[in-house]
């Protein structure tokens, strides 16, 4: 029974308690972002969808490049190379805002395939009726695109949660940070420890996609 | 103005970094396309306790963070960064092949199976000879975007020293103290390995899009 050991010395109501604060930071953290992102991300969509002259081509090529960065490269350059041009940041102010940055790239793409996927027919026929453009995308054809959309923007909460992880390397105090504290304390408490933490991320993701599954099996 | 005397005072490490990039997502995508074929069987396979076994593997693996799963590989292997961070880049990227893959099988004609069946040929073999290949062309796009994945996702070989862009990057940026335009160059060169290949996939799902 010698290999429970560790097993016995790490799970304590101590750590446990130690690593669920991680944990609650990166919620806290994936929740601020996931906000943001579906804001930004929305207008950035929604602009690109109405093709504003100039304007959408120009976000076309910024959300281009984002989602072909990694999300690594765009939290170190957040943390460590901003401030070189006089933008300092806290550890966690910095980590939403590169979280936001990626994901609302992503999320506009989720948003203008959405809105895309409404006939073009509907516009005209919001037009004809007297509605201008805006009313028309307010009131017509975003309530139908938003309710196609909330299925894969639960998946991106999902990324977005495990995307968190990252901003370790910046040493925001989350779960992997917490839990590297602990494990770094004796060789023997590796798997232990990485046990308990692919648990916790797995019990909301995988409870966040079977809330994704189910919302996408009433819609079809 | 960029400073390029950081690229080319540090060319031989640029390069070095972006070699290691390109052989780690290249090997992970392969050996992920192999064992993300082998889930995807499993879980289609007649034997239910194989179904349970490819399901439990990709619902777990897909719903925690590849960082976990990298920093596992390097902790609790032998391995040094960049054949850690390779493996659990396998290790995540399996998954969601093989869902790629299985929507792919599911999208083949049941009719295919059953004739192959009645020609005399075992599950396996008609599996292997008749259904597969129809279902990974019908995946190959998604197979493009988890590569695409696969060499963002190889920038966290540099946490666990894995020598890839990321990595000689930092190492750049800590040596000349000039951080923001050694970022800006390595995300250059991410760019001129993922713009192509999004290009490439765009055009391949636009293609597939018309013929069906």
């Amino acid at each position: 029974m010698e290999f429970l050991a560790p097993f016995v010395e790490v799970y304590t109501l101590d750590h446990f308690k130690f690593l669920l604060e991680g944990f609650a930071v990166t919620l806290k953290v994936a929740a601020i972002s996931i906000v943001l992102s579906f804001v930004i991300g929305g207008l950035i969509g929604t602009v690109r969808y109405a093709r504003i002259p100039v304007v959408s081509k120009l976000l076309a090529l910024v959300v281009e490049t984002i989602r072909n960065l990694p999300l690594l490269l765009i939290i170190f350059f957040t943390y460590f190379a901003l401030p070189e041009i006089g933008l300092e940041m806290e550890i966690s102010t910095a980590a939403i805002a590169a979280l936001t940055v990626f994901e609302s790239a992503m999320i506009s793409e989720i948003i203008r395939g959405g809105l895309n996927s409404i006939e073009k027919g509907q516009i005209e026929a919001g037009r004809a009726s007297g509605l201008t453009y805006i009313q028309t995308l307010r009131y017509i054809i975003l309530p139908q695109a938003l309710r196609r959309m909330v299925p894969p923007i639960v998946s991106q909460f999902i990324s977005l949660l495990k995307d968190t992880s990252l901003a370790v390397v910046i040493a925001l105090p989350d779960l992997l940070h917490n839990g590297q504290i602990i494990y770094a304390q004796k060789g023997s408490y590796v798997i232990p420890v990485f046990i308990i933490m692919a648990l916790m991320y797995f019990i909301v993701n995988y409870a966040l996609s079977l809330v994704a599954r189910k919302l996408e099996l009433k819609q079809s | 103005m960029l400073d390029f005397s950081i690229l080319t005072d540090n060319l031989d490490a640029f390069l070095q970094g972006l070699k290691i990039t390109i052989i780690s997502s290249l090997i992970a995508l392969l050996s992920s396309f192999i064992g993300g074929t082998l889930i995807a069987v499993l879980r289609m396979a007649p034997v239910k306790p194989l179904n349970w076994l490819g399901t439990a593997y990709v619902e777990f693996i897909r719903n925690i963070p590849v960082l976990v799963i990298i920093f596992f590989t390097y902790l609790a292997g032998n391995f040094g960064g960049m054949t850690a961070g390779t493996i659990g880049l396998t290790i995540y990227t399996a998954a969601f092949i093989a869902e790629a893959i299985r929507a792919g099988i599911m999208s083949v004609p049941k009719g295919q199976m059953e004739a192959a069946r009645s020609t005399g040929l075992s599950y396996g073999q008609a599996m292997r000879l008749v259904v597969l290949p129809q279902a990974i062309k019908i995946v190959i796009p998604s197979l493009g975007n988890q590569f695409i994945n696969l060499v963002k996702n190889s920038s966290l070989l540099a946490v666990v020293a894995g020598g890839d862009l990321m990595y000689q990057g930092d190492l750049i940026s800590a040596k000349t103290y000039v951080t923001f335009d050694t970022y800006i160059l390595v995300a250059l060169f991410y760019l001129i390995l993922t713009i192509p290949l999004s290009l490439g996939v765009g055009f391949l799902e636009k293609r597939m899009a018309r013929s069906h």
